[in-house]
């Protein structure tokens, strides 16, 4: 158990894939045992590819009913021991809110790809947004933290679904891949491997398996028919999975403990790239399709010799609060570009000490780099 | 519960949380007689349930795996579990409300899709769990905490919706019937693929007591008068049958 390297089952190599595509493949990759979802653009070809490509490497997939059929026999098919993916868009992803707030209270490692469109609502179907960011975060009701990765590329769509299981497991979450329509549905050259590091969750018979000594650990998962006896519940619980609903100490150290597991990790779970940081007076801070804009425009500026410098995001949630308190006590401006009115740039404000400007496009299209560009000019 | 049944108990866990009268608690004793005449290893089951009175069935009282899910949601989080591990023996336990109402699609389509799954649907025509309002098996005129002027809709058959939908087993079987029940539900058990067994139960406490159904001992003989086997009701007459619950294999 733990990390191990094993061999990839797609041939080391270059390969041409869509987003969609490179999910899929990234899922077989981490040896994914099932997926169930209900189509929907632009999430629908990772489902399509899966459906033939489980075929091949034996695992199970299912087409079910709706989103909220998918999300509940992931969870359901993780608990019988596999690894457990589904795939929507925002529309899916409301309905599914419910089963992730579930897997979170019961510890259940699953992966969620949101393949982002415009909303609210059935907005524009094929349109590109990130418009679900804070979902992400607030979706399900009652306190817990999410992990929620950003991919800018199709090669970064493959390895960071490999992250997302990894991820899963290590911690017993629900992890969040916060794709877009624009990487979704991107072709681009994908690197694969020969080897692939995976974590896979960790078993102990007899041990508690919702319950750890510290305030922040994790507890060892068996699988039903290992006879376990498992109570699993969302109904708050004791170590033991013993539904306990009446007790204010149960409650609050369930609770906490499931918080500090992923506020006490942000070093092993947070990502990110730093680029021209080393003089930079402004900096744009971004992440998924925008950030590929973003470097196109800020490396034309440094050709016109201007100081400025860009933070991708590739972990959106936990929020990468150190990182964004640290450059904002260092630079005189910081633009924050998203598709969306405004998500990620209010968190941005609250860790940076010094001006933070947001740049909002809501219209289905990408923000192209000539909009940064010009946003950067005003900001001087 | 007899002693020999005690076994298939989780050790420490005291009484059940069941309302005086309540059939439900026959329903768990009927379902621990069935698992017992097979045989059945607990080891090999996963019993999931959903949320309701009727969900507290398995969770935590039965000493096997047990998976609490959502309202509503049973049959797909179970059909996740099975098809991962085809080994594990897989019974599906929630109220009508559960199965019918909020997760009435998730049962015609698990019925559809026949995936070996024996669901136990405790019907009690109401939803217990909340202070009994009205639910798609309320029957007609019939009064609730939502429903103070009587239902006014028509109740579901949900036997032959779930057969409609292509079950390979279905049955109804009152409370008031264990040994039948008992039958009934080792043959859901047996039969490979969707086996439906709605069981019919008082919940006096709520539904009966709006209705001046009487006391407990006063619904479950109601209940015995009510209820006809199929093959005995195929000779009466549409009039004969009014007010009458069909049971049996349908
Ligand atoms: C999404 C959601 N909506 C509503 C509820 C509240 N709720 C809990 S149990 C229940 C009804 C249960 O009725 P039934 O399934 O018939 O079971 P019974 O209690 O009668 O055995 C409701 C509406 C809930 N838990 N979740």
């Amino acid at each position: 158990m733990g990390l191990q390297k094993v061999k990839s089952i797609l041939p080391a190599g270059s390969y041409y894939f869509s987003g969609d595509e490179a999910v899929a493949e990234g899922a077989i990759a981490a040896r994914c045992g099932y997926c169930a979802g209900y189509p929907i653009t632009p999430a629908t070809e990772t489902l399509e590819r899966l459906s033939i490509r489980f075929g091949e490497t034996g695992a199970v997939f299912m087409q079910m009913e709706d989103e909220i059929a998918s999300i509940c026999s992931c969870i359901g098919a993780s608990w019988a021991g596999a690894k457990a993916l589904t795939v929507t868009s925002g529309p899916g992803f409301s309905l599914m809110q419910e089963g992730i707030g579930y897997a979170v209270f019961t510890e259940t490692p699953v992966v969620i790809v949101d393949a982002q469109r415009t909303g609210p609502s059935t907005g524009q179907a094929t349109r590109v947004g990130s418009g679900d960011i804070m979902q992400a975060k607030w979706g399900s009701h009652g306190d817990y933290l999410i992990i929620a990765l950003s991919p800018w590329s199709v090669q970064e769509l493959y390895d960071q679904t490999i992250i997302a299981f990894n991820l899963a497991e290590r911690f017993r979450v629900p992890v969040l891949l916060m794709a877009e329509e624009a990487t979704a549905h991107l072709r681009e050259r994908v690197q694969v491997s020969g080897e692939v590091e995976l974590f896979s969750r960790e078993k102990k018979a007899g041990a508690p398996p919702f319950g750890t000594r510290e305030n922040d650990g994790v507890p060892p998962m068996p699988a039903f028919g290992e006879g376990e006896k498992l109570l699993v519940t969302g109904s708050t619980h004791d170590e033991h999975g013993l539904r306990r609903i009446t007790h204010p100490d149960i409650h609050e150290k369930l609770v906490t403990r499931l918080h500090n597991k992923i506020l006490h990790h942000g070093q092993e779970i947070i990502q990110y790239e730093n680029y021209y940081l080393e003089d930079a007076t402004v900096v744009v801070v971004c992440y998924g399709f925008t950030a590929r804009s973003s470097l196109f425009a800020v490396e034309r500026m440094r050709e016109e010799g201007k100081q400025i410098g860009m933070i991708r995001l590739k972990t959106l949630w936990p929020f990468a609060n150190d990182v964004i308190r640290d450059i904002g006590s260092r630079v005189k401006k910081i633009l924050v570009p998203e598709m969306n009115l405004g998500q990620v740039v209010g968190e941005v404000m609250k860790y940076a000490s010094c001006e933070v400007v947001p740049y909002n496009q809501v219209n289905g299209e990408i923000i192209h780099p000539k909009t940064i560009t010009e946003q950067l000019r005003r900001l001087g | 519960m007899v002693r020999e049944l005690e076994k298939y108990l989780r050790p420490g866990i005291g009484i059940t949380t069941y309302c005086p009268g309540c059939g439900e608690a026959i329903l768990m004793g009927l379902i621990l007689r069935a698992i017992d005449e097979l045989q059945l290893n607990m080891d090999d089951m996963l019993f999931v349930s959903g949320i309701g009175c009727a969900a507290w069935i398995p969770s935590p009282y039965f000493n096997a795996d047990t998976l609490h899910t959502l309202h509503g949601r049973t049959i797909v989080f179970a059909t996740g579990a099975k098809l991962v591990n085809p080994k594990l023996k897989v019974m599906v336990i929630s109220g009508d409300g559960d199965l019918a109402d909020i997760g009435g699609n998730h049962l015609i389509h698990g019925a559809r899709r026949n995936i070996d799954l024996t669901v136990i649907c405790a019907n009690n025509m109401n939803y217990g769990m909340t202070g009994g309002q009205v639910c798609s098996t309320t029957p007609l005129g019939a009064l609730t905490m939502t429903t103070h002027q009587g239902n006014p809709f028509c109740p579901f058959d949900l036997c032959q919706l779930v057969k409609a939908a292509g079950a390979a087993y279905v049955a109804r079987y009152a409370v008031t019937q264990p040994f039948a029940m008992i039958r009934g539900i080792k043959k859901a058990l047996q039969t490979e693929g969707f086996a439906f067994v709605e069981a019919v139960t008082p919940c006096p406490v709520q539904f009966g007591r709006r209705n001046e159904l009487g006391r407990p001992a006063d619904m479950l003989k109601d209940l015995m008068a009510k209820c006809v086997m199929r093959e005995k009701a195929e000779k009466l007459s549409p009039e004969e049958l009014k007010d009458k619950i069909i049971t049996g294999e349908l």
